[in-house]
């Protein structure tokens, strides 16, 4: 059948249904279509390999052109740390009341650099990656997973780093150490769902990375990561219970006062929330799950157009 | 490779006994791309804030603009053919490969295929800033190879390459290598894998002439293993050495469809591309 078509062309020798049929005889499927939620999961598990080795990746890459290499994974936070020490420790004095609060910042500003640069680099997961999505095929929620892994290993770096800080002003060791590592989870799976959710829409509308920024900014300024929310609830007393409850329940302060908890031998258990761990586990169950079927509904569109 | 002696009769489409096997059929497809900005508007913050609050009523405004890219192209591909996709530059060809791949989604009809085509390039994944060595590991996980079947063929891929023949550059990173060192081993790793459906849009002319010599043999090879590759090229005489088949589009339309000779020397006509009369005698 070599017979030049001209135009408009004509229809082919098959009708649309025989090729329908054809099709289903051999087993042929639609490409491009969404996978079920089950082969999905089962897709992105295959593809856990290479969700660890574009993490690993990215990191290493972020400071190979530097002098001084990967010692900068540590001076970075350690840098940001003390700049933060002048400005709130010193110039603002927020440390008033607020025992060990070199530790108690460093930890606070760690925590939360974590939640805030996963959430930025889920706003820019698809759209910074266009090229990977449109050549390679892959479910696009290892992207938005892979970069929340990458900004785990880089607060990893910043607990080493924190750890030189506790030992310099004396927090000694302790059991409730090893609680950092189910806060971690908890907070890991939580960062990867709310980036999912802004991965979906960053992919839609770009200009959301514009805007995160400044919500990111308000978040933190709410969470208590420079100073302690205790402190101003005491002091102002007038406040209504809600306000306070609803400053308590904040999944970032949830996170940053557990990891507190864990670290610093002064900061008590009175000082956490009430039912700390169901609220952060709840936060986490929350973003984690319905941030990934939200994702997942839009598999399809993603690198389109 | 068996049955590629009998070319595409439409007839196959209606036997349902003792038929080839297809892996691809694509069923009145239409493919549209949909450009935003093109309009007056997107530069004033009104109407970007417009945009947002009423994306459907300000598309026309802010300028909405859409490409029909491939028109009702309708054919099947069979286990064992290697198709050339030609045509004129902007007719669609890269664009109905996309489509073929699942990555770029079709208007109308539908584009059946069997297991996941893939397109032939992993140079997203790849980063200039990590060693040689690294990028074949990302490279191949990207693509969807385990950890085991990389190490496995490791060694195949860099002596492909020949990124090691001047001397241990595959511990170097990618960025400080030579454009012609760099897509030869792009080309390397995203050859490594068997696929279902291959898809390549221009990749044979990498590399000098030994490199490209070698890359059109290692396409013949995993056309053996392949059921069915595609190629997209602009070198008539690239789609001679690996094709039988040849789907000719213009304006996104499938003009002809059949035996590479017969749609290249119709082709050629039409480009007015007479300084390579093929010798052969005219098919009667």
């Amino acid at each position: 059948m070599s017979q030049v078509l001209h135009t408009p062309p004509q229809t082919q020798a098959a009708p649309h249904g025989d090729l329908a049929a054809l099709a289903a005889r051999h087993g042929l499927t639609v490409s491009g279509a969404r996978p079920s939620l089950p082969e999905y999961i089962r897709q992105l598990w295959a593809r856990r390999h290479f969700i660890t080795a574009f993490a690993t990746a990215k990191l290493t890459a972020q400071y190979s052109q530097a002098k001084l290499g990967q010692v900068w994974q540590v001076m970075t936070p350690l840098l940001n740390a003390a700049v933060y020490y002048f400005i709130f420790g010193v110039l603002l004095e927020t440390k008033k009341g607020v025992a060990d609060f070199i530790p108690f910042l460093v930890t606070g500003v760690f925590v939360w650099t974590f939640t805030q640069s996963s959430i930025m680099a889920g706003t820019r997961a698809i759209g910074g990656s266009i090229g990977l999505v449109r050549a390679l095929h892959f479910p696009r929620a290892a992207l938005p997973i892979s970069f929340c892994l990458q900004q785990l290993q880089q607060l990893l770096f910043s607990m080493a780093a924190l750890l030189i800080i506790l030992f310099a002003v004396g927090v000694p060791p302790a059991l409730s150490w090893v609680l950092v590592l189910p806060a971690l989870t908890l907070q890991f799976v939580f960062n990867a769902g709310v980036s999912m959710i802004l991965a979906r829409l960053g992919a839609n509308t770009p200009d959301i990375s514009q805007l995160m920024p400044f919500i990111l900014r308000t978040w933190m300024y709410i969470s208590g990561v420079m100073w302690s929310i205790d402190n101003l609830l005491e002091k102002h007393q007038g406040m209504p219970t809600w306000v306070a409850d609803l400053l308590r329940a904040n999944p970032a302060a949830v996170y940053i006062d557990l990891m507190r908890f864990a670290l610093i031998d002064s900061f008590h258990a009175s000082q956490l929330p009430p039912h700390v761990w169901l609220v952060a586990t709840g936060w986490a169950l929350l973003a984690g799950v319905g941030g990934f079927i939200y994702f997942w509904k839009a598999e399809e569109t993603y690198g389109r157009g | 490779m068996a049955e590629n002696a009998t070319h595409t009769a439409p007839t196959a489409l209606t036997e349902p006994v003792d038929e080839r096997a297809p892996t691809v059929i694509a069923d009145g497809v239409d493919i549209v791309y949909r450009i935003n900005g093109t309009g007056s508007g997107r530069g004033s913050a009104t109407a970007a804030l417009n945009r947002i609050i009423r994306p459907r009523q300000a598309q026309k405004a802010a300028g909405m603009r859409t490409v029909h890219a491939v028109k009702n192209v309708t054919f099947v591909a069979y286990k064992g053919e290697a198709i050339g996709l030609i045509g004129t530059n902007g007719s669609g060809k890269s664009t109905l490969l996309k489509g073929i791949a699942g990555l770029q989604p079709v208007e109308n009809g539908k584009i059946y295929t069997d297991g996941q085509p893939s397109l032939l390039g992993v140079n997203a994944a790849l980063m200039g800033d990590l060693t040689g060595e690294r990028n074949v590991y990302l490279g191949g996980l990207a693509m969807g190879m385990t950890r085991e079947q990389i190490k496995e063929r490791y060694q195949e891929i860099v002596d492909f390459s020949g990124i090691n023949e001047k001397g241990d550059f595959i511990s170097l990173p990618m960025r400080t290598y030579s454009s012609g060192m760099g897509s030869r081993l792009r080309f390397s790793i995203a050859a490594a894998k068997d696929h279902d459906v291959l898809l390549i849009d221009e990749a044979l002319s990498t590399g000098d002439a030994r490199f490209q010599a070698r890359s059109a043999e290692r396409i013949q090879e995993m056309r053996a293993h392949a059921g069915t590759v595609f190629l997209v090229s602009h070198s008539n005489a690239a789609i001679r050495e690996t094709c039988d088949r040849v789907l000719w589009l213009e304006r996104g339309e499938l003009r002809m469809d059949g035996p590479t000779e017969e749609v290249l020397e119709a082709y050629e006509a039409f480009t007015g591309d007479k300084k390579k009369p093929k010798p052969k005698p005219k098919p009667a």
